[in-house]
């Protein structure tokens, strides 16, 4: 065991990626500098070794390009038949995954990790297919050429010359195993003239230049040392799991500032390359400033894209508002406690940046503790957002007709005072104007009223008066502080309003999820809270909602925006998917994207709760980039509500459960005695029957078999009521029957009492199951009989009135503590001061009040007016009651 | 010659005890202790009467009443401790006389015996008429007679009363009634049922719990009482 050094604590991250591997399926890469390096050889020839091991390796796609060795190293391994894709006229063979899933090989030999499927594929890339065959617990062997690479597409471009469009994210290579193909450029130029390299399309245009000896030096280099690097990060992994110390606690922390100019995924990958080599955490930022507000649609992608990017290159994503780019990136940096920036390098015009003052030039001076990276952004075609003002901007023509209106007033006005007023004077009262158009109207509607002013204010004013020539060199600087006014004025209001605009822009977002949030707080049935998801996600998104969980083993809709939505194959196909793997699916996102829905899952922890579906009601992409992370907050917020209404579904069944416990253990003690006592009696009246027979003894034996007979008779149909077996037979009933059976069938409880049936005879029919309401009147007979003074009378009476028919029961003894009569009706309760050797089992009340209920009835239990005694009363409500059938039918 | 009933129960305590009560009620009593037994003492013993237990061990018991029906003439009580309403009413279909639920008592299970036993083949020659203490029930003239007096009942009350005095002491189920006196359409229609049987009592039974006269068997039917 190796000892723990110093201070250092196993980290638990390191930790969860160590355990998350267990299950999984190991991933080998055999990496190469360019193709023709012989990586699929090498990856076949490992793989028959390891079929010599006994191992079962089947090869899932593997292109030989013609190569007549690797042919020859292709035929001894199993094959799965490629699946045939038709699109667009063409016939497609991809690798059939689900075929291999099926065959379940212990490894599975996949060429050509970077390669893109063919459309409706069920993912769009290959090593998102072999993601799956990993998360099976496949082993899987796989090749890639450096320049496919994610992080390093760029570099490699920057010197070949050639991009390639098919990447594989760094995350995957991280989590290989890594083997690097390796043979000298001379050679492999010398394999090329002999005609042994088959050549993707990309390279064969720039040929000459690709194959060129510093070209595959360089690529040479790259290959090892990513290699290198993750051998390096695989042993760091350990390392950290151990606890064994380290200075990466207190390392470099990176952070990448967005922009939503062309080239931010370059940025990316850049912080990558610089978060690798330092072994740092790293964290792309957007600063939201007011302008992302007129971003149009395309840069909105694009900041979205570099986020996701970033995402994927493993990083920490984060969007801050802020009032300017400088002071927002100031404020992440020292939250993130950030040691390294990364910027790119704005293709501002000189005069912007004299107006602006240089980002990077403000950023390096104001953030000293902090390294700046800047990068050069290509330039691209797209202007600046600077370059497309807002209309406003230029003012409106009601601002200027407004202005003008304004200066001719103060012209109007100052005429009249002139008299009394200096020219000083005068001329400040027509910075009114200026700063009421700046104020109000912006820059331009500003400027044009200093100049209006200053106009006017010459025209009129200035001597001399009547023409626009200034003698007095000091009135010239009248004019220039109006105008200067109408500039400084407008900046500052453009500015407050702006910082406004934010404000108000995130209070509405803010608004918007306290309001969703408190709405939802006070929710208690899922099912409702289901329903108010969909219907705020749309009323917020303007998209179609659709709300999925289990119920069951199943996927099902719990909630939709609009109920009649229907999910075909595909969209289920894609809810499934991100119901189990956590990840979204659907259009819009990495896999399934044939289908019209995008699917994000609702997590709390590592559960997934449930898939909440969103779909433009229109063509297109179901969310707009800008409204993501609102959706994602409201999915968050939306995961918190639905894992508290599980938790409180968890209590509510173990409280069940604990109820459930309580009564079978009351159930126990109660069946022991209530049988054991009645069975002791028969048993000793039985053996005393052999000295002869008294009336007495015959009495007892009969009395109390009648009494096991109820308690078994009542075990019975509480089972029944417990397993909600409980079938209703509802028919017409007469009550006078219902009374003469139950007072017959319960004589021998009721002997020694004087029983009075007082039912009219005209009392309505009433629609319930006559065996139910037969146990009912049995068990309450039996009460009455049981606690009501021996010798004294009971009274069943049927009443009507009101509409509604009540059968009372009414017996002369202690009657019922007042104020807990509905207790009697909980089962094995006896209330307190009942007397035990009376027997029962505190069963009866329980089952009648649950067959009563059954039907639809309601039972109460009281003292009756006079307080000389129980009254329990079978109330049977309107619905119940049949009305009387006509004449001719029954005449 | 003591009349002899076939009683069939898996259980030896339930036969004994059987077996007890008919001795002192002076029937000779032969036993079966399954359904094949049972089926071979109707065919060799001729009883003329048969209790019979539904929960046999080789066979259920309700599919047993229509063959030992063809055995013979005997009349057939179920004693059963199943006490679901439907088992009833299907034992009655398939030719049961009457049923009686464990546990039973003793008393009641002779009298609906010898209730049984009165009325055995009168199914077959319906009775002109039929009387109950001081009720003359003339089924060909359609009049009732109480104590020499004619009460006068309506239609569907003579066919009601009809039905259950050819039947006298034993239970006519729901369904039986309402297609006799009301025709398949009104199946179901017990509520009518109800309102004639209420009819009836008045004018039949003395004041006092109603039933005296026409016996309700919970859920299942109805049953003009005999002469106990």
């Amino acid at each position: 065991m190796t000892p723990v050094i110093g201070d250092g604590r196993p980290d638990p991250d390191a930790l969860l990626r160590a355990t998350a591997q267990e299950g999984r399926g190991r991933l080998k890469i055999f990496l190469g500098a360019a193709p023709g390096v012989g990586k699929t050889y090498e990856m076949l020839s490992e793989g028959a070794a390891r079929r010599r091991d006994g191992i079962d390796v089947v090869a899932g796609v593997v292109e030989t390009h013609g190569r007549v060795e690797t042919e020859a190293l292709t035929r001894g391994h199993e094959i799965v038949p490629r699946r045939d894709v038709a699109y667009e006229g063409r016939t497609l063979r991809e690798m059939d995954l689900d075929a291999i899933l099926a065959r379940a090989p212990r490894l599975a030999l996949v060429d050509e990790l970077a390669h893109t499927n063919a459309p409706g594929s069920r993912h769009p890339k290959r090593f998102q297919d072999v993601e799956e065959l990993l998360a099976a617990g496949i082993d899987v062997y796989s090749t890639v050429n450096i320049q496919h690479v994610e992080s390093l597409n760029d570099v490699v471009a920057s010197f070949t010359r050639v991009r390639v469009r098919e990447t594989v994210p760094d995350s995957i290579l991280e989590q290989a195993e890594i083997e690097v193909v390796d043979i000298p450029p001379d050679e492999l130029i010398e394999r090329l003239k002999a005609g042994k390299v088959y050549l993707p399309e990309e390279a064969t245009r720039a040929l000459g230049h690709f194959f060129s000896k510093s070209n595959l030096s360089a690529l040479r280099e790259l290959a090892l040392r990513r290699a290198a690097q993750a051998v390096d990060a695989r042993m760091l992994d350990d390392v950290r799991a151990l606890g064994l110390g380290g200075t990466w606690a207190g390392g470099d922390r990176i952070v990448v500032a967005i922009n939503e100019l062309p080239g931010a995924d370059l940025l990316v990958r850049a912080a990558k390359r610089v978060a690798d080599g330092l072994r740092g955490p790293w964290t792309a930022v957007f600063i939201e400033t007011p302008r992302a507000a007129h971003f149009t649609d395309e840069q909105h992608g694009r900041v979205a894209a570099a986020m996701t990017l970033a995402t994927q290159l493993g990083a920490a994503v984060a969007t801050v508002p802020a009032p300017n780019v400088v002071a927002g990136i100031q404020s992440f940096l020292a939250d993130a406690r950030a040691t390294q920036l990364i910027l790119g390098k704005s293709r501002r015009s000189r005069w912007f940046e004299l107006r602006h003052g240089s980002v990077v030039d403000r950023l390096i001076r104001d953030t000293p503790d902090v390294t700046v990276y800047v990068l050069p952004v290509p330039a691209g075609g797209e202007k600046g957002p600077h370059g497309q003002r807002r209309p406003a901007r230029w003012g409106t023509p009601t601002g200027y007709a407004i202005v003008t209106a304004l200066v001719g007033t103060v012209t109007a006005i100052a005429s009249a005072l002139f008299h009394v007023l200096d020219l000083g004077n005068v001329a400040l009262l027509y910075l009114l104007p200026v700063m009421a158009a700046a104020s109000l109207f912006g820059l331009r509607t500003g400027l044009y009223a200093g100049l209006a002013s200053s106009l006017a204010y010459n025209f009129f004013f200035l001597p001399p008066t009547g023409t626009l020539t200034i003698s007095n060199p000091e009135n010239l600087i009248s004019v220039v502080v109006l105008l200067g006014v109408a500039f400084a004025t407008s900046q500052l209001t453009g500015r407050v309003r702006a910082q406004a605009d934010l404000a108000a822009a995130s209070a509405r977002t803010n608004a918007t999820l306290a309001g969703f949030l408190r709405q939802i707080a006070g929710v208690n049935d899922s099912d409702v809270a289901a329903q108010m998801i969909c219907d705020d996600v749309r009323r917020l998104l303007d998209v179609q909602v659709v709300l999925l969980g289990t119920t069951g083993a199943d996927l099902d809709i719990l909630a939709a925006s609009d109920p009649t939505y229907r999910l075909d194959t595909m969209d289920n196909a894609a809810a499934s998917w991100a119901f189990n793997t956590g990840k979204p699916a659907g259009k819009g996102s990495g896999t399934l994207t044939a289908s019209e829905w995008l699917f994000h899952p609702i997590k709390a922890g590592d559960r997934v709760l449930g898939v909440l579906g969103v779909a433009s009601d229109t063509v297109g992409n179901p969310v707009r980039a800008d409204q993501l992370p609102l959706l994602s907050s409201l999915i968050d917020q939306s995961a918190l509500v639905l894992e508290r209404l599980r938790l409180q579904t968890e209590m509510r069944d173990v409280e069940v459960v604990r109820t459930r416990d309580r009564l079978r253990a009351a159930l126990l003690s109660s069946v022991s005695h209530d049988l054991r006592t009645p069975l002791t009696a028969v048993i000793a009246a039985a053996a005393q029957l052999r000295h002869g027979a008294t009336p007495e003894l015959i009495g007892t034996i009969e009395s109390e078999a009648q009494r096991l007979n109820r308690f078994v008779a009542n075990l019975l149909d509480m089972a029944r009521v417990e397993a909600g077996a409980l079938k209703l037979n509802v028919e017409a009933t007469d009550l006078s029957d219902a009374v003469t059976g139950a007072s017959h069938d319960a004589r021998r409880a009721l002997e020694g009492h004087d029983v009075r049936l007082d039912v009219p005879p005209d009392l309505p029919l009433v629609r319930v199951d006559p065996q139910l309401l037969h146990h009912c009147l049995l068990n309450l007979l039996d009460n009455a009989g049981r606690y009501g003074d021996p010798g004294a009378e009971i009274v069943i009476k049927g009443t009507n009135r009101f509409g509604e028919v009540r059968l009372a029961v009414l017996d002369h003894g202690p009657g019922l503590p007042p104020g807990r009569e509905a207790e009697v009706f909980e089962t094995f309760k006896r209330l307190e001061g009942s007397d035990r050797a009376i027997g029962g089992t505190g069963l009866g009340l329980a089952i009648v009040k649950a067959f009563a209920e059954a039907m639809e009835m309601v039972v109460e239990a009281g003292n009756r007016p006079d307080g000389k005694g129980a009254a329990f009363t079978l109330v049977f409500p309107p619905p119940l009651i049949v009305r009387a059938p006509s004449t001719e039918s029954v005449s | 010659m003591p009349t002899k009933i076939l009683v069939v129960d898996d259980d030896a305590a339930i036969r004994r005890l059987l077996r007890n009560t008919l001795v002192r009620a002076d029937y000779a009593v032969v036993e079966a202790e399954d359904a094949k037994s049972a089926l071979r003492q109707a065919a060799v013993e001729y009883p003329s009467a048969i209790l019979l237990d539904l929960g046999l061990p080789d066979r259920d018991g309700l599919s047993l009443i229509p063959l030992l029906r063809a055995e013979g003439d005997a009349v057939i009580l179920v004693v059963s401790a199943r006490e679901a309403v439907d088992e009833k009413v299907a034992a009655l279909d398939l030719g049961a006389d009457d049923f009686v639920t464990k546990p039973f008592d003793t008393d009641e299970l002779l009298a609906r015996l010898r209730v049984a036993l009165r009325h055995q083949g009168l199914s077959e020659t319906i009775p002109k008429v039929v009387s109950r203490g001081d009720l003359t029930i003339d089924l060909d003239r359609r009049t009732v007679r109480r104590a020499g007096e004619e009460l006068h009942l309506t239609r569907k009350e003579h066919e009601v009363l009809g039905t259950l005095a050819r039947h006298i002491g034993r239970v006519v189920t729901h369904d039986r009634l309402l297609s006799l006196c009301w025709g398949a359409g009104e199946d179901g229609r017990v509520e009518y049922l109800r309102i004639v049987i209420r009819n009836l009592r008045q004018k039949l039974e003395a004041p006092g719990p109603v039933g005296s006269v026409i016996a309700n068997e919970l859920g299942v039917g109805y049953r003009l009482r005999g002469d106990a």
